[in-house]
C-alpha cells in the first residue's frame, strides 16, 4: 500500500513527542512492507531513509492553477489569528523564534510561481505555514500516487484535506493530542476548528488513546464507529543501564516535561511538601521549562522548601538519561495527557513511577501507581511508599520491564494496516 | 565649623557560577572565577586604578585639607589580593598619607545586623582584623553598616562594640521636617554619634551627573557650590556617601566626573567657608543636636529606602533563612573552606538578585545582576546553599566521629 504521510517534524529534529511517535510509525510501517510518502514543511537531510520524504520547502507551486486558488481563498482565513503557538508560551516562543524565525519570502499571488521556505518550527506564523502546507499538500497529491492518506494532528490536518480533494483518495486523520488537552477548557478556537474539520473531513480518525478518544466523541462530535485507538509504543524496550551515579545522599523524586498546565506541576509541588514533612531526606526535581515554572519556583520559596526542592531547566542529551537514572520515583501528574510517553523511559531506567489516570499511558502500563491529577494526598502517600516500601518499587521494576516490552511500533502498525484496509474497502 | 564629609563605599561580591543540580553533592567551588576577576580588572581600569591616582594627588596637593573616608568590604579586599594587587597598593599608599579615613563594616557585607548579633559582631571584628593587617595595624572608629542599614537597636549593637560614630541614609521618612546637615545620636545609647547621608547633593553626583535629561545638567562645580552655600549657616555638615563606583564606572570618565572632582577642592576652598572632614572628625567636632529615632530599619536604596531590595519576598526570606539556620552548625567547625563559604554565601548582593520589585521597570537592579531573572538567581543560590548544607553534615558527622575514637 502507498500511504502518503503529512507530519509536522520528524527526528532528530523534534520538539514534542509527534516527531518521535511518527517515526515510530513510520518505522513499524516499513516492517510491515508499506511504502511510505512523508511530508514535512523542512527537512534538513539527516533523517532516516524510511520513507519517501518529501520537503515542502522544496516544492514549487503554480499559483495561477484555479484549484489552488481556491484553496488559497479558503485558507488564507487561518493567517488572521497569526500569534498563535501551540506548544509554548509566550516568552518561551520570544527566545525560540529569535533564532527559529526565518527569512520569509512572501508569496504574492502576482508571482506566478513560487516556493515557501518552512521553518517547520511551532512559531509566529505558524497559521500561515499550516495553510501554505496545505497548497503544497494538494500539489504533492496530485504529483505523488498513492491509496491513502494520513494526517498527524491539526497542523497537517488542512493539508490532508486539501490532498484528498485533490486526489479523491481516502483520509486518516491521527490525533495525538487536542487543543482541549494543550489548553483546558480555553481553547483556542481557530485550531479547535482546524481540528474538527480535519476529524470531520477524514474517514476514519486514530486517537492515542482511549481519553483521547472519549474527547473526540464528547467535543468534536465524531461518531465512536469512526475512531480507532491505537496506543503509541516504545522504539526500545530495553533496560537503559546507566554509569551515572547520583550525588546526594537523599533518594529523589523527578517531575520531567514541560512546566505547563496540561502537565499538572502544582499538585507536584504540593504533594512534594506532603511528603518532606513527613521525611526530610527526599529531593525533589522539577526538570523542565515552561509558562508556569516561574510560578512553581515562588510556590518552593514560599512553602519553604527551596534547599529540598531543585530546578534544572530544561534537560537535554544525556542530562535526561541522567536524570533517570537517579530518580527513586518518577511521577507524571498531567492533568490531561492525551499518551505521555515519558514515563514509559522512567520505566527503561528501571524507576518506579507515578502516574495520573488522566494520562492515555494509563490504559497500556499496569504496573504503576495511578492516582487522580488533583489528589495530592495519594500522590504523597505514593511517593512515600515507593521510597520506603521496598517491595513495590521491586515489583514495578522487574513487572514494568516487561510489559514494556509488549510495547512495540510493529505491533501498532499492523493494526495501523487494518485501519487502511478497513477504511479502503468502506470506500465507494 | 562647617565641613564636606566624603565616604566612598568599596565593595564587590563573590558571584556564584551557574550551578546545576547534577552539581548538588559534587562540586564544591561556587565561585565564578572567571567573571569576578575579570569584572575586578574592568572597573579597576575604569575606576579604582584612575581615580585613588587622582586622590592621592588631590590630597597632596592640598597638603591634607582635602580628604575622603573609605568602606572596603572584607569580601571585596580578597579579591583585591586575588586579582588587583596594584589596587590594593594604591589603597594603602592612600591611607599612608593620613588624610584617607577607613570605616570598618562587616567583612561578608552581610545582612547579619537584621538576623544575628552573634554572627553579626563577628563579621564586624573578622573585618577588623583584615583591615589591620592589609594596612599597617590600621584601627577604624567609625562603623558603616551594609548598605547603610541602621535602626536602634542595629546602632546599640554598634555601639556596644565601641564604635564612636556609624553612617546611615538621611531617609526622609525618618528625618520628616529635620535635616541631614546635622550629627545625631542613637536613640539607645547617646554615645553612639549618627551621621545621616544628604541624598541631594549625594545622588545629585552618584546618580545624576552624566543624565543629560536632568534639568541641572551639566553639573559644574560652580553650580554645586552654590547650592552648599545654599545650606542655612547653621547647619555644619553635608555629608556625601556613595558607592565608589560612580568614579568612572556608574559615571563614565567621558561625563567628565573626574575633571568635576579634581576641580571641587578649589572651588570649595575658594568661595565657601567649608573644609572637608573625616566621618571621625565630624563625630569629634560637631555636638550631636538630638536624638534620632529609627525604629524600623532603613538603607540606601530604592526610593523606599527600606530593606525590601533584599529581603521580603518569598524567593529572598527562603533563602535568607535558610542559610542562617547553619549559623551554629558552621560556627562549630573549624575549617577554613566551609567558614570562607560562609562567609561569601551571605553577601547581601545574592538576595539583592532575587528581587522582584521592579519587574516592569526599566531598572537598576538589573544592571547589577549576573542573572536573567530573580528566579534564575534563586535556583542557582539554592542548588549551592543545598550543596553546602550538605558539606557542612557531613564535617559535623565527621567531628561526632573522631570525638568518640
Amino acid at each position: 500500500m502507498k500511504v502518503l504521510m503529512f507530519g509536522w517534524e520528524f527526528p532528530p529534529h523534534i520538539s514534542g513527542g509527534l516527531g518521535t511517535a511518527c517515526y515510530g510509525l513510520v518505522k513499524g510501517l516499513a516492517h510491515h512492507h508499506q511504502d511510505i510518502i512523508f511530508v514535512v514543511p523542512k527537512l534538513w537531510g539527516d533523517e532516516e531513509p524510511l520513507a519517501d520524504f518529501v520537503n515542502a520547502s522544496d516544492v514549487t507551486i503554480d499559483y495561477r492553477e484555479k484549484r489552488f486558488k481556491k484553496f488559497w481563498k479558503n485558507l488564507t482565513y487561518l493567517e488572521v489569528s497569526s500569534f498563535l503557538v501551540p506548544y509554548l508560551g509566550p516568552d518561551q516562543f520570544k527566545k525560540y523564534t529569535d533564532y527559529a524565525i526565518h527569512d520569509r519570502t512572501d508569496v504574492d499571488e502576482s508571482v506566478f510561481s513560487n516556493k515557501f521556505e518552512f521553518s517547520g518550527k511551532y512559531g509566529k506564523d505558524l497559521m500561515m505555514e499550516v495553510s501554505r502546507y496545505a497548497l503544497v499538500a494538494a500539489h504533492i497529491s496530485k504529483s505523488k500516487e498513492h491509496d491513502i492518506i494520513h494526517a498527524h494532528d491539526w497542523l497537517s490536518f488542512p493539508a490532508g484535506i486539501a490532498a484528498k480533494e485533490i486526489s479523491g483518495k481516502p483520509l486518516v486523520a491521527h490525533v495525538h493530542a487536542t487543543e482541549f488537552d494543550r489548553s483546558g477548557e480555553s481553547v483556542n478556537q481557530v485550531v479547535y476548528d482546524i481540528e474538527r474539520a480535519g476529524m470531520h473531513a477524514a474517514d476514519h480518525v486514530v486517537a492515542v488513546s482511549q481519553l483521547t478518544k472519549n474527547i473526540i466523541i464528547k467535543k468534536y462530535g465524531v461518531p465512536a464507529s469512526k475512531i480507532t485507538v491505537l496506543h503509541n509504543a516504545v522504539l526500545d524496550a530495553s533496560i537503559i543501564k546507566s554509569s551515572y551515579q547520583k550525588k546526594v545522599p537523599e533518594k529523589i523524586v523527578t517531575f520531567l516535561g514541560r512546566i505547563t498546565f496540561q502537565k499538572g506541576p502544582e499538585y507536584f509541588v504540593e504533594a512534594a511538601k506532603k511528603v518532606i514533612e513527613r521525611d526530610p531526606n527526599v529531593r525533589f526535581v522539577m526538570a523542565g521549562n515552561g509558562d508556569l515554572l516561574n510560578r512553581m519556583i515562588d510556590r518552593v520559596a514560599e512553602l519553604r522548601m527551596g534547599t529540598k526542592f531543585h530546578f534544572t531547566g530544561f534537560l537535554k542529551g544525556d542530562d535526561v538519561d541522567h536524570m533517570y537514572a537517579i530518580s527513586d520515583v518518577y511521577v507524571m501528574p498531567s492533568v490531561s495527557e492525551p499518551f505521555g510517553i515519558s514515563p514509559l523511559e522512567a520505566v527503561r531506567h528501571n524507576t518506579p513511577v507515578i502516574i495520573s489516570k488522566q494520562s492515555g499511558v494509563a490504559e497500556v502500563l499496569n504496573n504503576a501507581i495511578k492516582i487522580d491529577f488533583w489528589d495530592i494526598d495519594s500522590m504523597a502517600d505514593a511517593i512515600f511508599a515507593l521510597l520506603h516500601y521496598d517491595g513495590i518499587s521491586k515489583m514495578f521494576k522487574e513487572l514494568g520491564t516487561e510489559e514494556l516490552k509488549k510495547l512495540k511500533w510493529e505491533h501498532v502498525a499492523e493494526k495501523l494496516v487494518t485501519v487502511y484496509q478497513k477504511t479502503l474497502s468502506q470506500k465507494p | 565649623m562647617r565641613t564636606i564629609c566624603f565616604y566612598f563605599q568599596v565593595h564587590q561580591p563573590y558571584r556564584l557560577k551557574p550551578y546545576r543540580f547534577f552539581d548538588i553533592g559534587d562540586d564544591h567551588h561556587y565561585w565564578d572565577d572567571f567573571s569576578n576577576r575579570s569584572i575586578m580588572r574592568k572597573v579597576a581600569q575604569k575606576c579604582y586604578l584612575p581615580m585613588n591616582a587622582l586622590l592621592l594627588e588631590m590630597i597632596h596637593k592640598y597638603n591634607g585639607a582635602f580628604k575622603v573616608s573609605f568602606s572596603m568590604s572584607g569580601v571585596y579586599l580578597d579579591q583585591l589580593e586575588a586579582y588587583a594587587p596594584d589596587v590594593l597598593e594604591s589603597f594603602q599608599k592612600l591611607v599612608a598619607t593620613g588624610h584617607c579615613e577607613l570605616l570598618n563594616e562587616t567583612y561578608a557585607h552581610t545582612l547579619a545586623a537584621l538576623k544575628s548579633k552573634d554572627e553579626f559582631q563577628s563579621m564586624v571584628k573578622k573585618h577588623q582584623e583584615k583591615i589591620k593587617k592589609l594596612f599597617n595595624g590600621y584601627q577604624p572608629k567609625v562603623f558603616r553598616n551594609t548598605e547603610l542599614i541602621y535602626s536602634d537597636q542595629i546602632g546599640a549593637m554598634v555601639a556596644e562594640m565601641g564604635f564612636e560614630a556609624i553612617l546611615t541614609e538621611g531617609a526622609k521618612h525618618v528625618l520628616g521636617w529635620k535635616s541631614p546637615n546635622y550629627v545625631y545620636c542613637n536613640s539607645i545609647d547617646p554615645k553612639l554619634k549618627v551621621l545621616l547621608k544628604n541624598f541631594q547633593l549625594s545622588d545629585d553626583i552618584a546618580f545624576r551627573f552624566g543624565n543629560k535629561g536632568w534639568e541641572d545638567y551639566p553639573l559644574t562645580t560652580d553650580k554645586f557650590v552654590k547650592w552648599i552655600n545654599d545650606v542655612p549657616e547653621d547647619e555644619e555638615t553635608i555629608n556625601l556617601f556613595m558607592d565608589y563606583e560612580t568614579f568612572g564606572e556608574h559615571q563614565w570618565a567621558e561625563t567628565g566626573i573626574f575633571e568635576f572632582m579634581k576641580a571641587l577642592p578649589e572651588a570649595v576652598f575658594s568661595k565657601t567657608n567649608f573644609t572637608f572632614s573625616t566621618p571621625s572628625e565630624v563625630a569629634a567636632k560637631i555636638p550631636p543636636v538630638g536624638k534620632i529615632h529609627v525604629p524600623i530599619p532603613i538603607s540606601w536604596a530604592d526610593e523606599e529606602r527600606d530593606l525590601t531590595a533584599w529581603l521580603g519576598n518569598d524567593l529572598q526570606d527562603e533563602a535568607f533563612d535558610r542559610l542562617f539556620e547553619m549559623e551554629e552548625l558552621v560556627k562549630s567547625i573549624d575549617d577554613d573552606d566551609i567558614q570562607r563559604d560562609w562567609t561569601y554565601l551571605q553577601t547581601s548582593d545574592h538576595f539583592y538578585y532575587m528581587c522582584t520589585k521592579f519587574f516592569s521597570d526599566g531598572d537598576i537592579h538589573a544592571y547589577f545582576s549576573p542573572y536573567e531573572s530573580p528566579y534564575e538567581a534563586f535556583i542557582n543560590y539554592m542548588n549551592v546553599l543545598s550543596d553546602f548544607m550538605i558539606r557542612v553534615k557531613e564535617k559535623i558527622s565527621e567531628k561526632k566521629a573522631s570525638q568518640l575514637n
